[in-house]
Formats: structure tokens, sequence, C-alpha cells
């Protein structure tokens, strides 16, 4: 029963990427990331992405899940311009950022949080100079910085350990203090490479919450993730990918079905052919 | 305001942090600042130095003793008349035989000669611009169709270039040249040495370079750090050479000049000039060698 309805409405989210009358009915606030057809291909002829369709609306949280080499970095760097396509384009907030200026991409980024799984925290700063630098580098003046992160720092519960040095904390605290680094903007979005990639399942449920957290409060987020568990859990829209193409979109989707890719493809086509029952 | 202290943190940040490369880029540059402010004056007073001398570059004309009055006056308004003569100086050999007493510092040479001067009359011929020796020279004596010269006046029996003003205009030019040549590749070798140095800095910090990219920094943001730094180091480098410099002043050319008026005289370069332009020259050189650096190895 609980699968037909997955079936169901994974098949709505296909319908309203390629038919895309959504996308006309809601001109007026466009989806926060959208990929047109997008395809990447390395230096080398190797493809990072084939003809990649995806349409992720504000307010989302959204789990892209697939083995290593599917695509899932290529598609984050794509989203912050570190690459660009050879062929689709990629929209932000309605704005095709391969359109805009090389020396506007700084501006491109500060609206887009990003988390890693080795947090990618500065070693010789401590936790508030870490979170600082991040509104540092935008020119926010100082008395506002001291504010705003030491507010984040509450809400990501590090509240005390300002002073402390990255190799003083443990992994989940280091984990919130790059959450925090991301969220410090407000950006409407955020990606999140394997955040509880290094992290014990205890540890991991506390920076899902805080993500999650985060997702209430409106921002977009974008959760790369090989943790089975934690996407079975939240129920979310899961996207899966496999050698650069996407071949599941789901709402409220597993991990991963207990098939494997040839079932799945078939599962897929025959679901296809079964027509339109899907409602919008 | 709060941006220009944030550079200046990150760059001094960098600077604690990579302390090696740092030192040695501050010595190299401090070594060639040395020799720079060495050189320049050294340079500053040779080239004064010559320019007394090419100040005395002339032609002599020397007539016949049997030159008529009349010739000898024609003449000395045809050469006061070709281009390039600032001025022309009739000396008599009365005149000649006194400044030959002068120099040879003996009086009554006559005496030993049986009171018959045997010096000719003779033109001393200035020039406006050393350079234009030769030409002047050829006005006075064109070549003839076999290409030997032949001088415009009979009254003229001979034209002399001194010899030695030709070596020392040589000599002269050949070791400006020289100098001008070391001091070029000293800067170019402390060019590459700051490159180095900011090279090692971006790889050192290329941690906090993605960092920034991440949340957005400005390309400009990312680079001024490391322009700083290099700045920074030359700066230092210049710094210590000015330092040494002027102990060397104090300890060597200031009592060397108490004891020879000739040093005393040179018309060199003052220390303070000498001291911006070592350090403005420092400053601009380092901060190049950091920018083709950041231009080629920053990768934003």
């Amino acid at each position: 029963m609980a699968t037909a309805r997955r079936r169901t409405r994974s098949r709505t989210r296909r319908s309203r990427i390629d038919a895309s009358p959504d996308v006309h009915a809601r001109r007026e606030r466009p989806p926060i990331v959208q990929l047109r057809e997008s395809t990447v291909v390395y230096p080398g002829g190797h493809v990072g992405l084939e003809r990649v369709s995806l349409s992720i609306d504000r307010g989302e949280f959204i789990f892209i899940v697939g083995s290593t080499g599917c695509g899932k970095s290529t598609l984050f760097k794509l989203l912050i311009r570190e690459l660009e396509p050879a062929s689709g384009s990629v929209h932000i907030a309605g704005k095709d950022i391969n359109a805009i200026p090389k020396n506007r991409v700084p501006q491109l980024r500060r609206r887009i949080g990003t988390v890693f799984q080795d947090f990618k925290l500065l070693p010789n700063r401590t936790v508030y100079d870490n979170v600082a630098y991040a509104l540092q580098v935008t020119g926010t003046p100082r008395g506002q910085i001291k504010h705003q992160v030491r507010d984040i720092l509450r809400m990501v519960g590090l509240g005390a350990k300002l002073h402390s040095y990255p190799d003083q904390l443990s992994g989940g605290e280091q984990q919130r203090v790059s959450i925090a680094r991301a969220f410090v903007n407000h950006p409407p979005l955020l990606l999140a490479d394997e955040p509880t990639g290094n992290l014990d399942p205890e540890t991991s449920i506390g920076i899902m919450q805080l993500l999650y957290r985060i997702n209430r409060s409106g921002t977009t987020l974008v959760v790369v993730t090989h943790d089975r568990e934690m996407v079975d859990k939240m129920k979310r829209r899961v996207v899966q990918l496999h050698e650069g193409r996407v071949i599941r979109d789901q709402a409220a989707g597993m991990y991963a079905s207990e098939e494997d890719t040839t079932e799945f493809g078939a599962r897929m086509r025959e679901e296809l052919d079964v027509g339109s029952e899907g409602t919008v | 305001m709060g941006r220009l202290l944030f550079f200046f943190g990150e760059a001094y940040r960098a600077l604690r942090r990579n302390a090696a490369p740092s030192i040695a880029a501050i010595v190299t540059i401090a070594i060639t600042v040395l020799l720079v402010g060495v050189l320049v004056p050294v340079l500053k007073a040779s080239g004064s130095k010559t320019d007394d001398v090419r100040d005395q570059i002339s032609l002599k004309v020397f007539l016949f003793k049997s030159a008529e009055k009349s010739e000898i006056k024609q003449l000395r308004e045809t050469i006061e008349a070709t281009p390039d003569v600032a001025a022309v100086e009739y000396i008599s050999p009365a005149k000649a035989l006194k400044t030959l007493e002068r120099d040879l510092d003996e009086k009554n040479i006559l005496d030993a000669i049986n009171n018959k001067n045997p010096l000719p009359p003779s033109f001393n011929v200035r020039l406006d611009n050393p350079d234009n020796l030769e030409s002047v020279q050829s006005a006075l004596a064109p070549p003839d169709p076999s290409g030997s010269p032949q001088p415009i006046s009979p009254a003229i029996e001979e034209i002399v270039t001194a010899e030695q003003t030709d070596q020392i205009r040589e000599v002269t030019g050949a070791v400006k040249i020289l100098l001008a040549v070391i001091a070029v590749l000293l800067g170019i070798a402390s060019l590459f040495l700051v490159g180095n140095t900011i090279r090692l800095s971006i790889y050192a910090r290329r941690r906090e370079v993605e960092v920034m990219r991440l949340v957005g920094a400005t390309n400009w943001f990312i680079r001024w750090p490391f322009v700083i730094e290099g700045i920074v180091v030359g700066v230092f480098g210049a710094a210590i050479a000015v330092g040494i410099l002027f102990v060397g002043k104090v300890i060597i050319a200031d009592p060397l000049s108490d004891k020879f008026a000739l040093i005393e005289n040179l018309n060199t370069i003052a220390f303070a000039p000498l001291v911006a332009i070592l350090v403005g020259g420092a400053m601009v050189v380092a901060a190049l060698g950091s920018g083709v650096t950041l231009r080629r190895f920053l990768q934003i």
C-alpha cells in the first residue's frame, strides 16, 4: 500500500519535470534549483553528468543518493558554478547562473551555504573565527559579525565553545561549526555533501536534527548522503544518480529499493507503460 | 577600514606561519637592495665624473706657424659658424708656452731652447655635445675623394681629437651599462624570489582560499592578503638593507669623506632620496612578484 503511494508520487514528480506545466503556473516564484538537460564533460572526455533535469522547490528537503562516482559531487560543483555545463542550463532562483558574469559568482556563492564531509574548517582559527570568516569576506561590519556569529553558534549548540580550536572538538561538534558557517548568512539554499559521512549514528542524528531545523526555517536543503538509515527514516524526496544520470526521483523515498539497477529500470519502464494515473 | 585590518591580519598570519620562505625572500631582497643601494651612488658619482670629462672634450686645431693673421681670423669665424660648436678659443704660441710651463711645473723653458718658441698657434674648439665630435671634425676637414681628410683652410696644420677622450667615453659607457645590467638582473632575481614566496604561501593557504571561495569572497578579497604579504616582505628586506647602508655610511663613507675631499665633492645622491627610491623600488618589485604569481597560480 505504502509502496504504491510512493510510486504514484514519484511519477507525479516526473511529469512536473518533463511537461512542466507547474513551472508556468508558479512563474512568480521559480524553483530554487532548476537543471535542464545539463551535461557536464570533464577535460579528457569523462562525462560527469548526462542530461540531468532536476527541479527543486523552495523549502524542500531533498536527498541525493548514489554510489561513488555517480555524479553527486559534480552536481554540487555545477550548482555553485565550480563547473559549467557543456550543454543544458542551471537556474538558481530563476537565474541562469552560467549567464551571470564571472565576477558576480561570489555573490551567487554567498547565497548558497555549503557543508562537507571533511568540515573544511581552518585549523588555526577558533570556532568563532571560523564562522566569522564567512561574514568577514563579505564585508559585514564587525559589530554585526559578533552578533550573528554568537547567535548562530548558540543555535547549533556550541555557544560555550567559541574559543576552542577545531582539533579540540569532536567530529559532530566540528560539523556543527561548519553548518554554522554555512548558515550564518541565512542563505536560501544549503548544500550538504555527506554531512554525516564521518560521524557515528548517534552524532549523525544530532546533525540531521540541526539540518531539519534549518530546513524548517525556510531554507532549501540538498543533502548528498550514503547514510541509508537516515534517508529511510526522514522520508523525504530522494533523487538517485547513477553514472551521471537521474534514475530515480521519488517524494518521501527510501535510500534504495531492494532491487538492483536492472530490476529498478525494468520497474520504471513498466510503470511508465501503465500510463498516467497520477494526479497533480 | 575593518577590511584593511582583515587583510593585514591575514598577511601577518601568513608571514608568521610561512616564516622560512618569507625570511629567505626578505634576506634576498635585503641583499639586492643593499647592492643597488651601493650601485646607485657609485653610478651617479661615476656619471658626474664622466660628465666632467665629457665637458672637457674638445678639438684642437693646430695651425701653421706661418699662418697669416687674416687667415686665422677668417678660420675662426668659419669654425664658430660650424654647427655644434659651442666656443672657440685662440691659443697663441705664447699662451701655449705658459700652459706647458704650468703643466710641467718648470719655468723658463725658453731659456733651454734658445729663446725660440716652437709651439704653433692653435684653436681650442669646445663642442655643445661631446657626441658631435665626429661631425664637427669632418666639417673642419671633410674627406677628399680618396677618403683622407682635407682641412678647410690652408692655415690648418693638424686637427687633433684627444685620443683619451674616446677611450674615456667608451670605458664610462661600458661601466654604466655593466652596472645597469647587474642592477636589472638583481631586480629580476628578487622578483622571482618574491614570486616563489607567494607561491609557497598560496600552497600553504590553499585551504583558506578554498573556504574563501566557498563562502563567496570576491577574487580581489582573496588576492589582497597575498599582495600585502609580498609588499611587507619587500619593505622588511628594504628596511634591513637601508639599516646596513646607514651603518656603512656612518662608519665608512663619512670618515673617508673627511679625509678625501674627492669623495665629499662627488656629485652623488643624498641619503634620504636614496632610501625613498630603494624602499619604493623594493615595494614595487615585491608587489609585481606577488601579482604575477597570483595570476599564474591562484586559480579563482
